[in-house]
């Protein structure tokens, strides 16, 4: 099934979502990886507020190109989702809707997907130019002295997702591969 | 025999050249092996998926944009004639000068940290991470092979006992590629070292990953080693990013070396579809 969703995410919106669906996202996302993570956790600790509001959010996993004159943005396909693991529960208690990023997550993060009815969606990893084709507009809202770090709200339009983790425990690295090799018997 | 002189600033600006050139279009072995895994991918999630990444090399001529935002290390592979004097400078400043011009005023993305534990940014992707090999003539080749994080993360070596023997070499590889899933951004390359030293053999690994995709190794044994390995890992229906399918891997290079009595040591240097390289000879 192919899903046009619109940001912010709401929990219903969410639910008929499964792993291995496609997903055309638009609305608002905001960017951050590893340095903006331990950044947002010190932020947290302090019980002062985050960059932008987490409640509903899209947080997508990118450190993008510098962007040439005249570009919105450079090439911003996603980093490795799995360094994130462990700040990510703590932020989905917060009511981060949906993540984008590539590869494995840990079990604490499956669990907290389910938990709280969120859901994580693969960018096409080395896709740099084609992500950032559906990128309207970026801007820094804080920490630039993080460089591609640094957090970034950009407005996407249809923005080219498929369903890896789903509200309901389903896990396309396992399931994809799986219904491929079952095909072959 | 004479010796030649080359410039510095030679080799700065073809460094500069080459480090655009690799990071926005694929060599022509890779972007063929695209085209052809797409054809014949009969999964289709895998095929749509492996349309997407071609469209993505599209996008990437066509806007001038990196075909990866992971413009990665500035691996530089230097093929040195004997016969050749470089004036001028260091040819290490040379090179890194070289970096710094292509990847600040090429737009690329700067991802070295200065310090492994203390984490500053360089900000112009320097130092280069150079290879020298020093060869007979006078020729100066030079490779510019940008390497993303996400596969070299998840690249591993072993020191294999020697009873452990090619079943010890296939299973490890195996077991790195099922490691590491769907975290290089598969369909994946890799260089395989066998032998050597603990050091050599990872260089044997990395060096492996210059090689096109449409050479097998010279040597039959090693050459039918590599279909063999590419096969069982394609039959693991990873698949495209890891959602399944029958590509996997569009290629598997060996580089084997003489070791220690003692030793069988293999490393398994991934790479992912974005397998990038570029050279010009001086
Ligand atoms: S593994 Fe390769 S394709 Fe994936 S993000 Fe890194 S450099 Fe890009």
């Amino acid at each position: 099934m192919q899903y046009q969703l619109n940001t912010p995410l709401t929990r219903e919106a969410l639910a008929p979502l499964r792993a291995g669906d496609t997903v055309l996202l638009s609305g608002t996302v905001y960017t951050a990886r590893d340095a903006a993570h331990a950044r947002m956790m010190e932020l947290l600790d302090k019980g002062e507020a985050l960059p932008f509001d987490i409640a509903g959010a899209a947080v997508y996993y990118v450190g993008p190109t510098p962007e040439r004159p005249g570009q919105v943005i450079g090439a911003a396909g996603p980093t490795t989702a799995g360094r994130m693991d462990k700040f990510t529960p703590r932020l989905l208690d917060l009511g981060l809707a949906c993540m984008i990023g590539k590869g494995k997550r840990d079990q604490a993060v499956k669990a907290s997907v389910v938990k709280n009815g969120a859901v994580y969606l693969a960018a096409l990893g080395g896709a740099g130019a084609l992500m950032a084709a559906s990128i309207e507009s970026c801007e820094i809202i804080a920490w630039p002295d993080l460089g591609c770090e640094a957090v970034r709200r950009l407005r996407v339009r249809d923005m080219p997702l498929t369903v890896l983790l789903d509200a309901h425990g389903g896990d396309l690295y396992q399931s994809g591969p799986e219904a491929y090799l079952q095909s072959l018997v | 025999m004479s010796v030649r002189e080359l410039k510095a600033g030679a080799i700065t600006r073809a460094v500069e050249q080459l480090c655009l050139r690799a990071n926005l279009t694929l060599p022509d072995d890779v972007h063929n092996a695209m085209q052809r895994a797409q054809d014949a991918e009969p999964w289709p999630l895998a095929k749509q998926t492996l349309g997407l990444l071609r469209q993505n090399e599209q996008d990437a001529l066509a806007k001038n944009l990196p075909i990866c935002q992971d413009t990665g290390m500035a691996c530089v592979f230097i093929e040195l004639g004997q016969d050749v004097h470089i004036t001028g400078g260091a040819l290490r400043d040379a090179v890194n000068e070289g970096v710094r011009r292509g990847y600040v005023g090429g737009y690329l993305r700067k991802s070295i940290t200065g310090d492994p534990l203390r984490r500053r940014n360089t900000e112009d992707n320097t130092p280069a991470f150079l290879t020298v090999d020093l060869v007979p003539g006078d020729r100066c080749r030079i490779t510019v092979a940008p390497k993303g994080a996400g596969s070299e993360n998840m690249s591993r070596l072993g020191m294999l006992k020697p009873a452990d023997g090619v079943q010890g070499v296939k299973d490890f590889v195996l077991e790195t590629v099922r490691l590491a899933g769907s975290n290089p951004c598969p369909p994946i390359v890799l260089g395989v070292g066998v032998g050597g030293s603990f050091d050599k053999c990872a260089a044997l690994a990395k060096h492996a990953l210059l090689r096109g995709l449409d050479i097998p190794n010279p040597d039959p044994y090693y050459a039918s080693l590599e279909w063999e390995l590419c096969d069982a890992i394609n039959a693991l229906g990873i698949g495209p990013q890891g959602f399944g399918g029958a590509t996997t891997c569009l290629g598997v290079a060996i580089e084997q070396a003489p070791t220690h009595v003692a030793c069988l040591p293999v490393a398994v240097n991934i790479n992912c579809h974005v397998t990038r390289r570029a050279s010009a000879e001086l």
